[in-house]
């Protein structure tokens, strides 16, 4: 029997929005969303409720449209799973200033818990760099995401840190869902002419 | 068999056609170029070839090719958070997969211009196209997205033109489809 993974979700993920600075944010479905909004709501941070599988991609179209910001993207192993061509996508195009961050618990915890790809040994750091991705790394212990967390915020991309935490569920917390809402304050909060 | 039809019936007529048939990427290019679309985002499709390489070959625009269509739709909706706009080109086969994520730029009222090259439509020879083809424009319609359908050369570049209007100022989902009237059907022979 598998040992269970002891790392908290939300812990690391505060820990790493907590070095943040002005990095543009973009969330899969599910609990990463709620792991970043339980972190603190930003106006730029972008959610996903849905569209699943494009996470990734929403990241990829922000980093090549802001290339003097830093893009991390925050998703699940399932939500990562549904889209696996995007990166292919990503590590083709090469963004600089592209950091991924798969918040695996190799389950998908929005739907009844039950086991993901990565729970049978799916390996999403070895996909990542076998796409072509500068650096991966897959992170078990607190103590590794210390080691790891300046190269997230600032290695040249595209890179990915797979985190292996426990599937303990968590206190839903919960950011708006007015995708409207949310895109506009986003631009507000990056443009200097948002409309238009 | 169904070839290129020149839907005009004078001698010179059908000459403006043939003209207009070679041209009309380089027209699409250019309005693409006045509505400032930077990101073209694209599955290939042979009906798109020149369009493609003028795109590629444009220092102000960004192509990036995907492997799978729908991940255009979020890497545009993600290029407009950061200010810029895009195109995404495909042809029908991948209308089907862009479904779901369409909820993406329906929800948050991201623009949403398309062009998509029709197969399965007019004169296809290969009958695994056609299931898709038949229903991509209705599909499109049911998922909120307005359809243009051009079935001559001349008319690409004006609904490419109009479509872009209404996409990028009303935060829209748009598609222009190119008929296989106007781009001809693969034969399938050497």
């Amino acid at each position: 029997m598998k040992k269970p993974h002891e790392l908290s979700r939300r812990s690391a993920v505060a820990r790493i929005l907590a070095d943040r600075r002005d990095t543009l944010v973009v969330t899969g479905l599910g609990s990463p969303t709620y792991d970043c909004a339980a972190a603190g709501d930003h106006p730029l941070n972008f959610y996903l409720w849905g569209a699943m599988g494009s996470a990734v991609t929403v990241g990829l179209g922000l980093a090549l449209a802001q290339p003097k910001r830093r893009v991390l993207v925050l998703t699940g192993d399932g939500e990562m799973l549904m889209g696996l061509g995007a990166l292919a996508t990503v590590a083709v195009k090469r963004p600089h200033n592209f950091a991924l961050v798969v918040i695996d618990n190799e389950h998908y915890g929005e739907t009844g818990m039950q086991r993901s790809h990565t729970a049978a040994g799916v390996d999403l750091a070895g996909i990542a760099l076998a796409c072509g991705f500068r650096w991966a790394a897959t992170v078990k212990q607190a103590g590794e995401l210390e080691e790891v967390m300046p190269i997230l915020h600032t290695a040249e991309g595209p890179i990915v840190v797979v985190l292996k935490v426990s599937s303990d569920r968590d206190p839903l917390v919960l950011p708006p869902w007015d995708g409207a809402l949310l895109k506009s304050r986003f631009r507000q909060g990056l443009l200097e002419v948002p409309l238009g | 068999m169904t070839r290129r039809a020149p839907e005009g019936d004078g001698a010179e007529q059908s000459a403006v056609t043939a003209a207009d048939a070679q041209h009309w990427p380089n027209l699409v290019f250019q309005k693409l170029r006045e509505f400032d679309v930077r990101h073209v985002t694209y599955v290939p499709d042979a009906g798109q070839t020149r369009l493609i390489e003028l795109c590629h070959a444009s220092r102000e625009m960004e192509p990036t090719v995907l492997t799978t269509e729908e991940e255009g739709i979020g890497i545009l909706a993600g290029a407009w958070l950061g200010g810029e706009r895009g195109v995404l080109l495909m042809q029908s086969s991948g209308v089907g997969n862009c479904i779901n994520v369409l909820s993406l730029a329906k929800v948050c009222s991201f623009p949403l211009l398309m062009i998509i090259s029709m197969r399965g439509e007019w004169g296809e020879a290969n009958p695994w196209q056609v299931p898709m083809g038949q229903i991509a424009a209705e599909n499109l319609r049911l998922a909120g997205v307005i359809v243009y359908e051009v079935t001559e050369p001349a008319a690409a570049a004006p609904a490419v033109e109009a479509a872009a209007r209404i996409a990028f100022n009303g935060g829209l989902m748009v598609a222009v489809l190119l008929s296989q009237r106007m781009l001809g059907a693969k034969l399938f022979k050497d």
